[in-house]
């Protein structure tokens, strides 16, 4: 299928956008007109109404008093309306927690998620701050790299599958593994953004809107992805 | 490494023999702080610049050691020796442990935002360890009445003037910081259902400050570009009320400083004039595109993501570089992967430099450049200016 414009949400970026996270909906844009397909980002502020036909929702890494606002509103909006109509969600840090069972709010206090993946989120009592280095086990792509920067250990539900397994650095700081995906929603703690400093996995997410795309010249960013590998593996990446 | 970083040295001696060696160095003196996340030496050194020419000697760590031993140093230098009054910039985040050794400061609290996310955690925090500081001990504070963060923090005291100094940067100011509740806008209004809003200011109009009546306070003129410094500006000049300068001897004293720490001065790198402006997180680099937005000049952009910096440049993102796509850009810095895979997605066009920034400018083959940079690379290039003169 070929959607004739597709709409990429931004998820109330004032408070899910801490950590750059908003540049994942740049990129999957970008990566579209660059192949001619028409894209849109649309910026959903806190005080609009999440709109319901998008067909990919982007959420990123916020604080923790913010994040519990974001999942009262998500839930009044019913983003699980588009997640059960075939949307896809990519979600970071903050937003991968508030998608789950439930998360840890600012007063120390257990807030329930959105439910749409089977993960809850415990505090870790520290934070985890640094390069993050992850072996895809749920799609077929080169390594992820990343930055994680969070203090939440996210158990996975039975059967419930990661996004890969951690190389160099934490993750859900449980089982060795990172992230979450489960049928088109992806939720990871990799910061850098996620999706600038792998295009692939950008790729994979456009490809569950538009079907099989050209590849492009990622050139520049393959540059970046040896630096990071190299900085957070050392010998090891070669 | 200068004068400033030794006496920082010794400094450290000093309290590791000493932990409270602050307490007793600051005894006796009239201080006043600056804190914020943007704007802090620019500020600082209006501050001082304002105090001077009301005729006070004044001791400030200008040159930026704004931490505990930075302070020490500076206290206990030959210049502080003669000196009545200390205008300290301090570390927004050491601001709570530093505060209680000093007796009835002026607390110049100027704006938050995210910086340094690795090392700062959330900016909610800061604004707490204001709010509860300022709650235990009795000071003059000076805060900016449009940032949410910045009015929590600040009402922890119970002496505050709020000045109307602009924010220009929004996103980390949506949610309420006292109840988590979404705030309401109108204009430069603010306010949560809670009850905390946007408070009874002085404010800008045209150049002009006034006071809470109306009233025209001074003319704010500085020497140093862009909006953002006439909200600098006129925080330093209500902050010098506060020690008792006129405000009109205030502003003047403002207007002359030129150039703090090597930000906004031209320099001359082989044929070229470069002006140098420094940012360090989203919102100092929207306040900076702001001020170049509209010219076509060629641009140097220059990233690191030492410590100093945060060690995740995922800000890049926050930037709005799409305003320079059709400008001559040359990206450098120890991050310029970081920086050119953003550029590439924001649609401009770019040199790569992977040169130290001075030998880039050097290489230069237009006659003036303007330079954004972030911390690290700006101090070197600075320290790199000084050796070759």
């Amino acid at each position: 299928m070929s959607a004739a414009r597709v709409g990429i949400a931004l998820v109330f970026p004032e408070l899910l956008g801490t950590y750059g996270d908003g540049g994942n909906a740049t990129v999957l844009s970008q990566r579209l007109r660059w192949r001619g397909i028409d894209a849109e980002v649309v910026r959903v502020g806190i005080g609009d109404a999440l709109p319901a036909s998008c067909d990919v929702y982007v959420l990123g890494g916020g604080e923790d008093s913010p994040q519990t606002l974001a999942a009262a509103r998500l839930a009044e909006q019913g983003i699980e309306r588009a997640v059960g109509q075939g949307a896809v969600v990519l979600a970071v840090c903050a937003g991968l927690q508030l998608l789950g069972v439930s998360f840890t709010g600012a007063d120390g206090s257990p807030q329930p998620g959105l439910g749409l993946v089977d993960v809850t989120t415990t505090p870790r009592g520290q934070r985890q701050i640094g390069e993050l280095v992850v072996e895809p086990t749920a799609f077929d792509l080169p390594m992820l790299t990343g930055f994680e920067n969070h203090g939440g250990i996210t158990t996975l539900g039975p059967g419930v599958q990661s996004l890969g397994r951690v190389v160099a650095g934490y993750g859900n700081g449980i089982g060795g593994v990172e992230g979450v995906v489960h049928e088109k929603v992806v939720g990871t703690y990799l910061h850098g953004p996620v999706l600038a400093r792998n295009p692939a996995l950008a790729d994979v997410i456009l490809q569950w809107v538009t079907g099989p795309l050209e590849p492009l010249d990622d050139a520049v960013v393959e540059r970046l992805r040896s630096d990071r590998l190299r900085a957070a593996l050392g010998r090891r990446a070669r | 490494m200068g004068r400033g970083s030794g006496s920082v040295i010794g400094a450290r001696v000093t309290l590791a023999l000493a932990p409270d060696a602050l307490e007793h160095l600051a005894a006796g003196w009239r201080v006043a702080t600056i804190s914020g996340t943007n704007g802090k030496s620019t500020t600082t050194a209006m501050l001082a610049a304002a105090c001077s020419a009301a005729g006070s000697r004044v001791a400030s760590n200008v040159e930026g050691a704004n931490l505990r031993s930075g302070i020490v140093g500076l206290l206990t230098s030959d210049a502080a020796r003669r000196a009545d009054l200390a205008v300290l910039e301090i570390d927004e985040l050491a601001l709570p442990s530093l505060l209680p050794s000093f007796e009835q400061p002026v607390v110049a609290l100027l704006n938050l935002s995210r910086d340094q996310l690795d090392r700062f955690g959330e900016v909610r925090m800061v604004a707490s360890g204001w709010r509860a500081a300022l709650q235990r001990q009795p000071a003059t504070v000076v805060a900016n009445a449009d940032d949410p963060l910045v009015v929590w923090g600040a009402l922890g005291a119970t002496d505050v003037t709020f000045v109307g100094a602009g924010l220009y940067w929004h996103d980390d100011a949506a949610a309420c910081p006292n109840c988590g509740r979404v705030i309401s806008r109108d204009g430069r209004r603010w306010w949560c259902t809670c009850g905390l809003a946007r408070p009874d200011a002085m404010e800008i109009a045209d150049a002009q400050l006034l006071a809470l009546d109306g009233t025209p306070l001074a003319e704010l003129h500085p020497a140093v570009p862009g909006r953002h410094n006439v909200a600098n500006a006129a925080i330093a000049v209500v902050a010098a009320m506060k020690l008792g300068v006129p405000a009109g001897v205030a502003a003047t004293g403002v207007a002359a400083v030129e150039s703090v720490a090597g930000r906004y001065q031209t320099i001359k790198a082989g044929e070229t004039n470069a002006r140098l402006l420094l940012a360090k997180n989203p919102a100092g680099w929207a306040e900076l595109l702001a001020l170049i937005e509209g010219d076509t000049g060629p641009v140097l952009l220059a990233i690191n993501a030492r410590i100093a910096d945060g060690r995740d440049p995922s800000w890049l993102w926050d930037v709005r570089f799409e305003q320079l796509a059709g400008r001559r850009v040359i990206a450098s810095g120890e991050r310029v992967a970081d920086l050119a895979v953003r550029l590439h997605y924001a649609g401009v066009d770019f040199d790569l430099c992977t040169d130290d920034v001075l030998d880039c400018l050097k290489s230069f083959d237009q006659p003036n450049i303007d330079v954004l940079a972030n911390y690290t690379v700006f101090a070197d290039l600075v320290r790199d200016i000084a050796r070759q003169r």
